[in-house]
């Protein structure tokens, strides 16, 4: 069982993540933008942060140069959640430090097959 | 695993209207495209986009990625927030507002609109690619520009090579390059062969943080090199990675033998649609809207602190009643402690039906907030320049209030648009700016809700409509009004003053409707206006239609109540100012008026009409702008009632607006005073 936290500015889209994680046994803490997220990364140590992309406050590729900052977060496996397919968007994702991404739409079995790509 | 994703549809609908909403006001207010709100607009699309695409709404999806793409090309500056480009996306906000719909009720969106909406979008868009034909968003497929065709099949390798030399940083990314033989491993057999001479020589020179090490992979097994491909997809830019396939020339370096040999497929990668809305069984259908609602959590909070000192309380009085039976000679003691603990309970009470009350209670600007468009639209289509100023948008109204709000608003808000703003050049010629204001307040007021709608224009002439009204045969031909009253004629049906009938409003029927409305939520509405400088109609309405405020009154052995909204005056008959016409009702004279007596025992059937005592009790209440004298025979205290319909519980009784439970266990009726007014007139004859 691992701690993931996932933030996304959707409520669906979070619950729909946190619930699939869930299921699959994980504890979920959820973000509702980056701001939130980043302090609720800093509040508990997550083993996977899932998010978004766009969102208000700070973006995901944002929050996830802010964790890298974090020793915590160094070599924690970040996910970014994109509608874009194409390479430009990926390739900013890992500019800023994240480690995969997934591709919106996905499904909950999708997901879980990234999630376990990165997750013991 | 399967997840049934119909549980978070709902969440999904309702936060696309809400972001639908938010994009609406954002492009009503975006004045030549500043970047902070196009980026907020751009956020709602792409937020409805990802979710749709997720959540099974797939035509949805592909129709907003259009929206989407014009958008993000506003933000960088491509495209400019020119005014037919903002209408074009409000027209689209509308068309993926019924799509929604169609989603959220189980029916179809104007497949011809939505399709003309997508044309105009992609014209605009000047080049073919944006919206994706198949109505879904580009879907996840292998790495661009790499050779994907072919496979481990077919007679192919029976496994891949893979040399694998990682840059210093990427375990900096997350990556970990155990973890990826890992997901390797379930691929096939896999044979691993460490190199380490890129290790450095000295400590010094070593970074536990980096990553010095380079790896031979061997993957045994029917592996495509796409999945191969795909395991690395996510370093690509971070190591040297060449993948071949086992039989070509270069020897395997190891015999390392395979960790754990557990081949096993890999689930399938394409995306697939989850199950789209269909089985959402009853949470789609109509009513949906009304059925559920929104609270703000602190509401909750406070609602769950009040009851928990409810509880605190009743534990208090529950020791009192154990005390006295223990030891009833401490009676004088116990009884004290019981007045404290009732007093307690009464202020529990109160502030928990203030609470529970505030739960019913939403921000007017739910419906506010629909009014920038419709007159950005409105003055638009008529060539005028307005502008709209929304205050108070966070006064609180009853939900049913606000519910059965919407249509008479818009209907007076368009009257202001239509008819009482003038035409820029008529504004000019008269020495007033050119822009037309209209003006959308709401505020509290005593017990009540008080919206104002105010403009600038022209005014309404009276003559004007006193004519219309003496030639319609509402008013008789020696009838005289003052100002105030003529103006009040243009809630009477059949009574419309535009010079012209246009589009928009102004058919005659309407302000009618509109003040039918508004009574029907127990409000009133009510015109003042000045020639040239503009007119401002005024609704007072009840906060709440569960609870009011009542007078008790005593009609022989029954108690009634009739609001406390409605009466005029309470007074005691002068004999002289009685008047008594033969075969009508008798007439009380109070002032310069004459005022039906209506004898309510009898009216009810209770008892034969009764002769007027000479020093009688009357009660004057008005509504529907018709004053009635009730005969009472005691008033009683006055006291806020918790109204129970008649109909839902009994039947309808003429004469009643419903009932309500007294302290003591009684039944009360509520009277209405609009229907006893009726009643009586249509009586006339029988009573007294």
């Amino acid at each position: 069982m691992a701690k993931v936290l996932v933030v996304d500015d959707s409520a669906s889209m979070r619950q729909m993540v946190a619930f699939t994680l869930k299921q699959a046994g994980h504890e979920v803490i959820e973000g509702r933008d980056g701001k939130d997220g980043l302090s609720k990364a800093q509040g508990a140590k997550a083993d996977l942060v899932i998010t978004d992309v766009n969102m208000p406050a700070m973006d995901g590729l944002q929050l996830t140069r802010e964790l890298r900052k974090l020793g915590d977060y160094k070599f924690t496996p970040i996910l970014v959640l994109t509608t874009e397919a194409g390479p430009e968007k990926k390739q900013e994702g890992k500019a800023a430090g994240a480690t995969g991404w997934l591709v919106k739409p996905f499904d909950p079995d999708q997901m879980m097959n990234t999630v376990n790509r990165v997750l013991r | 695993m399967s997840i049934d994703m119909a549980q978070f549809i709902d969440a999904f609908l309702e936060e696309s209207f809400e972001g639908l909403e938010r994009m609406e006001t954002e492009l009503l207010a975006l004045d030549g495209g500043d970047p902070e709100t196009l980026n907020t607009i751009f956020r709602c699309a792409h937020s409805i986009k990802g979710g749709a695409g997720t959540f099974g709404f797939g035509a949805i999806s592909g129709f907003t990625h259009g929206v989407e793409t014009l958008l993000d090309r506003m933000r960088n500056g491509e495209q400019e927030a020119a005014p037919e480009t903002v209408n074009l996306l409000l027209r689209a906000v509308d068309t993926l507002r019924a799509q929604l719909h169609a989603a959220r009720d189980g029916g179809e969106a104007d497949a011809a609109e939505v399709a003309e909406v997508r044309t105009l979008i992609e014209a605009h868009l000047g080049d073919a690619a944006p919206a994706s034909e198949a109505g879904t968003p580009p879907a996840v497929d292998g790495d661009d520009g790499i050779d994907t065709s072919s496979g481990a099949h077919d007679g192919g390798p029976r496994g891949w090579r893979i040399h694998f030399q990682p840059y210093a940083d990427l375990m900096r990314t997350g990556n970990d390059p155990l973890r990826m033989f890992e997901v390797l491993e379930e691929l096939g057999t896999l044979s691993v062969h460490c190199e380490t001479d890129r290790l450095p020589d000295n400590a010094d020179a070593f970074d536990p943080e980096d990553c010095h090490l380079a790896w031979t992979l061997e993957l045994e097994g029917d592996a495509t090199r796409d999945q191969v491909q795909e395991v690395f997809e996510w370093v690509e830019d971070e190591c040297d990675l060449l993948i071949e396939p086992l039989d070509a020339d270069s020897e395997p370096t190891t015999e390392a033998p395979p960790l754990t040999p557990e081949p096993a497929e890999m689930g399938a990668t394409t995306p697939r649609p989850p199950e789209a809305s269909a089985a959402r069984g009853g949470s789609g259908n109509r009513g949906a809207e009304s059925s559920s609602m929104r609270v703000n959590a602190g509401k909750i909070d406070a609602l769950i602190d009040m009851v928990g000192e409810l509880v605190i309380t009743q534990s208090m009085l529950t020791d009192i009643s154990e005390q006295l039976e223990e030891d009833p000679s401490k009676m004088e003691a116990q009884i004290e402690r019981l007045r404290t603990g009732l007093g307690e309970l009464e202020r529990n009470t109160r502030e928990l039906q203030e609470s529970v009350m505030s739960i019913r209670m939403v921000p007017i600007a739910q419906v506010f907030n629909r009014f920038p468009r419709l007159v950005h639209d409105i003055s638009g289509q008529l060539g005028k320049q307005i502008e709209l100023t929304l205050k108070g948008e966070y006064t609180e109204v009853d939900k049913t209030v606000m519910e059965h709000l919407g249509d008479p608003l818009v209907h007076l808000v368009r009257n202001a648009v239509d008819h009482g703003i003038e035409m820029p050049e008529e504004r000019a010629a008269a020495g007033k700016p050119e822009t037309g204001q209209v003006t959308l307040e709401a505020f509290h007021r005593g017990g009540n809700v008080v919206i104002e709608i105010r403009d600038d224009g022209k005014g309404m002439d009276a003559d004007r409509i006193l004519a219309k009204a003496r030639d319609a045969g509402l008013v008789g031909p020696n009838q005289h009004l003052d100002r105030h009253e003529i103006l009040q004629l243009v809630f009477e049906p059949g009574l419309s003053t535009a010079d012209q009938v246009s589009d928009l409003s102004g058919r005659g029927v309407g302000m009618d409707v509109v003040k039918k409305n508004i009574r029907g939520l127990g409000g009133n509405v009510e015109l003042e206006s000045e020639p040239g400088k503009g007119s401002r109609l005024t609704i007072r309405l009840p906060l709440t239609l569960s609870i009011m405020d009542g007078q008790l009154l005593k009609i022989g052995d029954e108690t009634f109540v009739i609001p406390l909204i409605a009466i005029v005056e309470s007074l005691q008959t002068l004999p002289e100012s009685v008047k008594q016409a033969f075969g009508k009702l008798p007439l009380y004279r109070l002032r310069d008026e004459y005022i039906p007596i209506v004898d309510l025992a009898a009216l009810f059937g209770r008892t034969e009409p009764s002769p007027l005592p000479e020093r009688a009790l009357l009660v004057v209440a008005e509504a529907d702008d018709q004053r009635v004298a009730l005969r009472v025979d005691d008033l009683l205290g006055q006291q806020q009632v918790v109204i129970k319909t008649l109909e839902t519980n009994f039947r309808k009784v003429p004469g009643t607006a419903g009932a309500t439970i007294l302290g003591d266990g009684q039944v009360a009726l509520i009277l209405d005073i609009a229907g006893i007014a009726r009643m009586a007139s249509g009586r006339d004859t029988r009573a007294a």
